[in-house]
């Protein structure tokens, strides 16, 4: 946020349209990149928090599955805040592999 | 790279009216002033504007479509300039050309014209279509120009992610129509938001320059006559990193002088 943005916020002023380009810039261009349209992506959430859902309680509310992009390189990032984990966690599932930089990184923190 | 030390280098943007034509007419000159051997290749077939740009609309016999038909050699269809005879325009063919042109056809001009040129630079059609990839067939370097405005960021970003999958590099970005005092109210987007988010280095920054309009009513390049004004220096110094050296760019928030522009500054700062 820069000093004008803060200046605007504070006189409840719409923030200055460069930073709104650059976030709606942002948004298109990790979309655009990955080639996957909302519908899909709306798939892959509900398919995910289905997985996770079955190791620990999440928070379904407050969970976010989203595209962001830094230097060319777009990273899915899902963000699911953590109620408690499930007292059973089957051992057979498998170990994560090791991610390549091409591919979507996965972050889930804790709330 | 080839062992004659030749370059080709497409001049391309995915949005129409950006600069592109303008951008291949004034550095082809600038080049050819600091004495590279330069062709410029119209690669736009449908939308023919160079030679207009050039000034040279007037003595076209040939084209590039009778050099690939072998109708005529490579010299009879070069036009040079006249007051800057290190440079010589290709011109594009026919739009019927594009019925049956082929990227191996592109290559076969370019590897033409590096036989007698220090640098090629091929001026490329809008969009990302067949003409887009002709000319990108025969290019092996990339200079990507753009405006700091939204659709034609986009656009810039769908064909970088071409040219990387063609595995054309160098490319680099050249960031047209700055307007320093809409980028010092942040109400366009700051030079660094369109490198951080096309993560291209920057070869150079043309300020909005109203002596353009004026060159191209004219067809005398900006670089040709020794303006001075923002534009004509800015793509002299974009010629002279295009052949390595090393020119500072200049520094948008600095041409403002004054308090206005001292308070832009600030309001620009990041505070988290």
């Amino acid at each position: 946020m820069t000093l004008r943005d803060f200046v605007n916020k504070l006189l409840g002023r719409q923030p200055a349209s460069a930073t709104t380009a650059r976030e709606r810039l942002q948004l298109v261009l990790a979309h655009d990149r990955s080639d996957l349209n909302p519908e899909l992506l709306e798939q892959m959430r509900r398919e995910i928090l289905e997985v996770v859902s079955r190791y620990v309680e999440i928070d379904l509310e407050e969970g976010d599955v989203s595209l962001e992009t830094e230097d060319r390189v777009t990273a899915l990032v899902a963000n699911l805040p953590i109620r408690r984990a499930k007292p059973v966690v089957r051992p057979e599932a498998e170990p994560a592999s090791d991610s390549d930089d091409s591919e979507p990184l996965w972050t889930a923190s804790q709330a | 790279m080839t062992t004659s030390g030749s370059r080709s280098i497409l001049i391309c943007s995915g949005k129409g009216g950006v600069g592109k034509t303008t951008l291949t007419a004034n550095l082809g000159i600038a080049l050819a002033r600091q004495g590279m051997r330069t062709a410029v290749l119209d690669a736009d077939f449908g939308l023919r504007n160079l030679d207009l740009l050039l000034g040279l609309e007037n003595r076209i016999v040939y084209t590039a479509q009778e050099v690939l038909a072998e109708s005529c050699r490579l010299d009879q269809a070069l036009v040079k300039h006249k007051q800057e005879p290190n440079l010589a325009l290709l011109p594009a063919g026919n739009p019927r050309m594009l019925e049956w042109l082929k990227p191996e056809d592109m290559e076969r001009i370019v590897a033409l014209l590096r036989e007698s040129f220090d640098i090629v630079l091929i001026d490329c059609p809008a969009g990302i279509e067949d003409g887009f990839k002709n000319a990108a067939a025969a290019a092996e370097e990339a200079i990507v120009i753009t405006t700091p405005e939204v659709s034609a960021v986009r656009d810039a970003d769908r064909v970088i992610g071409l040219l990387n999958t063609r595995g054309i590099k160098p490319i680099q970005l050249v960031l047209n129509r700055v307007r320093p005092k809409m980028m010092a109210n942040q109400e366009m987007l700051a030079v660094d938001d369109v490198t951080d988010i096309l993560a291209l280095p920057l070869l150079g920054l043309v300020l909005e320059d109203e002596q353009v309009i004026v060159s191209t009513n004219r067809g005398e390049p900006l670089t040709l006559n020794g303006s001075q004004s923002p534009a004509a220096q800015a793509y002299s110094n974009i010629a002279r990193r295009v052949c390595g050296e090393e020119v500072p760019l200049i520094d948008p928030a600095k041409v403002r002088g004054g308090l206005r522009a001292k308070l832009g500054r600030l309001m620009q700062t990041k505070i988290f």
